[in-house]
Formats: structure tokens, sequence, C-alpha cells
């Protein structure tokens, strides 16, 4: 279910505001890739740019390529409900529908969208997805309380829950355990992991131990002042922006010596 | 904490450098202004019944000013008011120093405040309990006035006919209140037709309600011809006072229920009018529901565009559609202001009217809680 995105020369405004700049890099299936870089250099635009949901903040627009399986995400006749179906997210700040119970939310993408599911059939998914998740053993004998009452880290796993439910090809993830404690960021590190043998996964993170910890490849995101576009510096194999950067700014930026 | 030739850029010796500067005139001043120990501001307290020994005072002062002088009743509350807090304060300032006695003298100007807003509503209770307690008896819920010429009789068909007319009226008001939100804040933003019906909506909240019932009056006169008296003619004009209550009830759900949420659905490949039907109406159900329960209870007593448009009849009529009906408003007003033989079987039946409407509303609004905390989303 995994694919690769290729991005190609993207630009992202806001408005008239070029918020990334010239933006290209290949994101390889089955793996992690690691998005770091200082507030507001535009590492988060450029996420939410590869499922189009920046367009959601009017004005929003993006020039250039993304690339998913052959298809072009920004090529006309391209519906974005049609590409958040195939890539999902999962968001800084854990948020599970109120009005659902645990069950429900993780059923949620399926429910919303008025697909209707045997009982069977909705139970199997449940299981799955909330054993993808790595939260089947703690919640499944109260699977009909609500969502809001689980601890902050639980409700990530079941946002987690409910984006794979969905059986996205990607899984992007914005800051997904700066809201968490360490154990709860430690279960959510396991469990991407698992989900890359079957997910090709972004991650936007601000922790740097994070992202030598989790990722396979790293790009690093710079932003030369306020009211400058952020820019893609460099990108290449973890290991390599950690210990051995070709760019001076990233070495200063993964020493901790910056700005 | 910086010093004044500090120009804001970064140097080694920065830290720990401005507090104890001797030049920095910040630090002198604060010096002078230190607060004082914790020791010193240690200070008696008064005694619990304090205010009430204080209330007790003011109110022997103005029943012993009533009882020996000729002053008038309003005269000497307010003198035993007045003396009253003087001495509580002055108490507390003697025993507690001066920031509790001004606590004390705030505290008491607003329970006192409290207490004289709640006496019209007291007031206005007493009297429609007492005096319409005569006809609040089985016949009042059962029977019509139909072929009642002086006592007995009841007000059947005007309850009846206000609940038609307020359900013709819901029925009309919360979709178009509902949608017309919906618009204002998922799809309008700040384009100039949101803002045109925003200031429309405020222009709509302030009409008075006769204008409604005239509109609707003229609406039906256009359409049917002069004369008509409908059921459903009121039910227009309430809607008209209705409407805009529900747009900002809704309108205010709405805004708080969180981004985020919208997002996520988004994320989950869900187009925007399923979020909006599946996940921002659920979510704020509960606010919606109670803001427009208690639009209901303020339309619910309006007299004046009712009487011009629905008329009055002494029989039961339950269709909206045809002829005139009876409610409980303008039933009251003309109950009391043309009363037959004997006068007081047409005032009872008034008070009892207007003991009803009170009670109609009360129920509205609990509901409107009970509703509210049925429908909130729950975290356990």
């Amino acid at each position: 279910m995994s694919r690769q995105i290729d991005v190609s020369d993207l630009d992202i405004y806001y408005g008239s505001f070029l918020a990334v700049e010239k933006v290209t890099m290949e994101i390889k299936p089955r793996s992690i890739t690691a998005l770091i870089g200082p507030s507001g250099c535009g590492k988060s635009t450029f996420l939410r740019s590869l499922n189009r949901m920046h367009e959601v903040i009017p004005g929003a627009r993006v020039e250039g390529k993304v690339v998913l399986d052959g298809q072009d995400l920004y090529g006309p006749g391209v519906d974005p409900v049609a590409v958040r179906r195939s890539v999902g997210m999962v968001f800084q700040n854990p948020n599970p529908f109120p009005t659902m119970s645990i069950y429900d939310n993780v059923l949620a993408g399926m429910r919303l969208n008025n697909k209707r599911l045997k009982r069977s059939e909705a139970d199997a998914v449940v299981e799955h997805s909330l054993r993808g998740a790595n939260l089947w053993k703690e919640v499944q004998d109260r699977l009909d309380r609500p969502g809001a009452g689980l601890s902050g880290g639980q409700q990530q796993r079941l946002c987690i829950a409910r984006a794979i439910a969905v059986q996205p090809q990607v899984l992007l993830m914005d800051e997904p355990c700066s809201a968490l404690d360490p154990i709860s960021t430690l279960a959510i590190e396991d469990l991407m992991g698992e989900l890359k043998k079957e997910y090709t996964i972004v991650i936007v993170t601000h922790n740097m131990q994070q992202a030598s910890r989790v990722s396979d490849r790293t790009g690093f995101f710079n932003i030369e002042g306020t009211g400058k576009p952020g820019k893609l510096v460099e990108m290449d194999a973890t290991d390599t922006i950690f210990s051995n950067p070709s760019v001076k700014a990233t070495e200063d930026y993964v020493s901790g010596r910056f700005g | 904490m910086s010093s004044p030739n500090d120009t804001g850029t970064r140097t080694e010796d920065r830290p720990g450098d401005g507090r104890t500067s001797p030049e920095d005139p910040g630090a002198a001043v604060l010096t002078r202004y230190q607060p004082p120990s914790l020791a010193a501001s240690m200070h008696a307290s008064l005694p619990r019944w304090a205010g009430a020994a204080a209330s007790a005072l003011g109110v022997l002062v103005a029943a012993a000013l009533v009882a020996v002088t000729d002053v008038h009743v309003a005269l000497a509350v307010v003198v035993g008011a007045v003396v009253g807090v003087a001495a509580f304060v002055v108490a507390s300032r003697v025993v507690e120093g001066e920031r509790a006695a001004t606590d004390r003298f705030v505290t008491a100007l607003v329970t006192m405040a409290f207490v004289v807003a709640l006496l019209p509503l007291v007031s206005v209770v007493w009297t429609t309990v007492s005096r319409g307690l005569a006809r609040f008896d089985g016949a009042f819920f059962t029977q019509s006035m139909y072929n009642v010429i002086g006592e007995g009789g009841g007000a059947y068909h005007a309850i009846m006919g206000t609940l038609i007319i307020t359900g013709v009226a819901t029925l009309i008001s919360v979709p178009i209140g509902t949608l017309t939100a919906i618009y204002l804040v998922e799809y309008g933003g700040d384009n100039r037709l949101s803002k045109v019906i925003t200031f429309l909506v405020d222009v709509m909240t302030g009409i008075p309600s006769i204008v409604a019932g005239l509109f609707s009056l003229a609406l039906f006169t256009l359409v049917l011809g002069p004369g008509y008296r409908l059921g459903v003619m009121g039910s227009v004009a309430l809607s008209v006072l209705m409407i805009p209550i529900v747009v900002r009830a809704v309108e205010e759900m709405l805004r708080i229920v969180p981004a985020r949420l919208r997002e996520s659905s988004y994320a989950l490949g869900v187009p925007k009018w399923l979020t909006i039907v599946k996940v921002v109406l659920p979510t704020a159900a509960s606010g919606i529901a109670s803001g427009v329960v208690i639009a209901i209870a303020r339309v619910m007593g309006e007299t004046a565009p009712l009487l011009v448009t629905v008329g009055l009849t002494a029989s039961t009529n339950f269709n909206p559609f045809e002829g005139r009906m009876a409610v409980l408003p303008v039933f009251a007003y003309y109950q009391i202001i043309t009363p037959g033989i004997p006068p007081q079987a047409f005032i009872d039946r008034a008070w009892t009217s207007a003991l009803l409407l009170i009670l109609f509303v009360m129920v509205l609004n609990v509901g409107a809680r009970v509703l509210a905390r049925a429908l909130a989303p729950k975290t356990r």
C-alpha cells in the first residue's frame, strides 16, 4: 500500500506571500522521512501540501508538482478529498471527535463518508486498526466509552488508528509527539517503526533525537529571515545529516549551535 | 532586567548583569516599592455573623424611622442601607485594615444590587401566582370559552393555539436560522454577502414586535386579500422575531467548534458538507438545542404581533391555515381589557393565563438546560 512521492519545484503561497520556495524531494516508500528545521521555516506547510490540507486556509495555493504513484496531486480534475483519502494525516494535538466513542472514532473515516459496514466487518476493522496503533490491549474492554476520556498518548494513538483505518498509502505526521510525555512518545515511536513496514511515513518534528531515532532520511528546512520563504536546505540519509552534513547551516542546527 | 545601554545583541557577559548594577534606575525604583512582609500583613478578621448583623442593623434603623417619624418608606430604606453598610465598613476598617474594608464595601454594594435586581422578579412571580391560582383548575386546561358568558370556561383553545403557532414558527425559523448560521460560519468567511447578512440579522434583532406583526399582516393581505386572520400569519410574524435569535445562537455555537476537528475530518478524506453535517453540527448540538429552546421561550409570550395577525376566538381551532385562533397572551389581554359580568371571573382567567405563560417559559428554560446536558460531548 505504500507509494513513493516525488516533489518537484514546489512553491507554496498564502495569498501573494511565498511561504516555501522550490522544494524538490523524493520520499521513498516503506520508510520514514523526517523534516526538521526552526519554527516558521515552512516544514509544516510543506507537509500539509502533501495531502492538500493547506488549502483549508483561504488563499493558500501551490505551484509545482507533487506526484504520488504517477499521479500529480495538483493536476487538473484531481479532487482534494480523494487525495486526502490516500494520504492520511496525524496532527500535533490529539483530536478525537468528542461526540464519538472510541469504536466510532476508529471508524470515523468510513462512517463520516456514509460507508455502510456489517457489524462483524466493523468489529474486525476496529480491532485491526487499534492493534495496528498499539492501543487494542488498553481499550478493548471500553470501546463504547468516549474517545476524549483517554490519556493524551492514548488519544494520539487513537488518532493514528483512525488514520490507518481508511487505508491510506502515505501517513503524514505533524509533530505527533510534541504534546506527549516521554513514555507516550516512546510508544508512538515504536509504533512508527511497525507502521513503516506497510506505509510511507513523513514526520515533522522539533525533536532532533526523535528524527535521528526513527527516520531513514531527513530533510532540513531553513529560512533566511522574517518574510523570506522557507527552503529545503539539504536532504540525505539520516545518519549523514546528523554526522556529516554537507551544508554548514545543517551542521549548526543539528548540533544545537544555531541562530 | 536589561541596562539602558544594552542594545539587545547577545553578549557573553549578559546573564546576571542587570539586577545588581548600581546605575540601573529600575532596580532603585523597585527597592522603594518592596511589598510588606507576610508577618506585617497578618490581621484579625470580623466574625462570620458580621454581615448578617450589619443587615439587621440596617433593617432596624429603617423600621425605627418608619415607626417614629413620618418619612417615606423608600427614604427610610435608603437611610437604613447607608447606615448598615457604613457600620459594616467602619467595623472592618478598625478590625481588619484598609484593603479588607474596601473588599467588604464592594461586597455589600454588589449584594444590594443583586437584591434590588431580584425584587421585580419576586414581585411578578408572587403577584401572578397568588392571583392566578384561583382558576388554576381542571376546567381551565380542558374547556374553551365556547358558549361561556360569565364564570367558568377555560383557556384550552388558547393553550392549543399558543403551542401550535409557536410550533409552526419553530418549524419555519430553525431550518432558516440554522442554515443561515452555517453559511456565515462555514462558507461565507469574510465576504460581502455574509457581512450584509450579519448586518441584516442585527437589524432584525432590533425591530419592534408589532412591526413583525404588521409585516406578516401586509404579506398575507398582498397574497390572499384583506380581512384574513390565520394562525400561520402569527407563526410568520413570530418567525421574523425568532430567526435572528436562532442565527445568533447557532452562529456562536458553530464558531466555538475547534477548527482542528474540521481539519481531522478533512484529513480522513471527508468532504466539507459531510464534515459539517456529521462532525460540526453534532459537536455543537447541545448549544444549538438550548439556543433554539430559549428562542422559543422568547417569542412565546409575544402579544402585539399575534393581536393583529391571529385575532381571537372563543372556540378551539387546531388548523393554523383556517380561521382565527386564540393564544394565551391575546386571551389574557382581552379578558382583562373587556371584562363581562361578573368581572372577577374574567380577571381571574387573565391572571391564570399569565401564570401559565410564565410556567411555559420556565419549563422551556429548564428543558434547555436538560437538553444541553444530555447532548453535550462526554468524556467518561
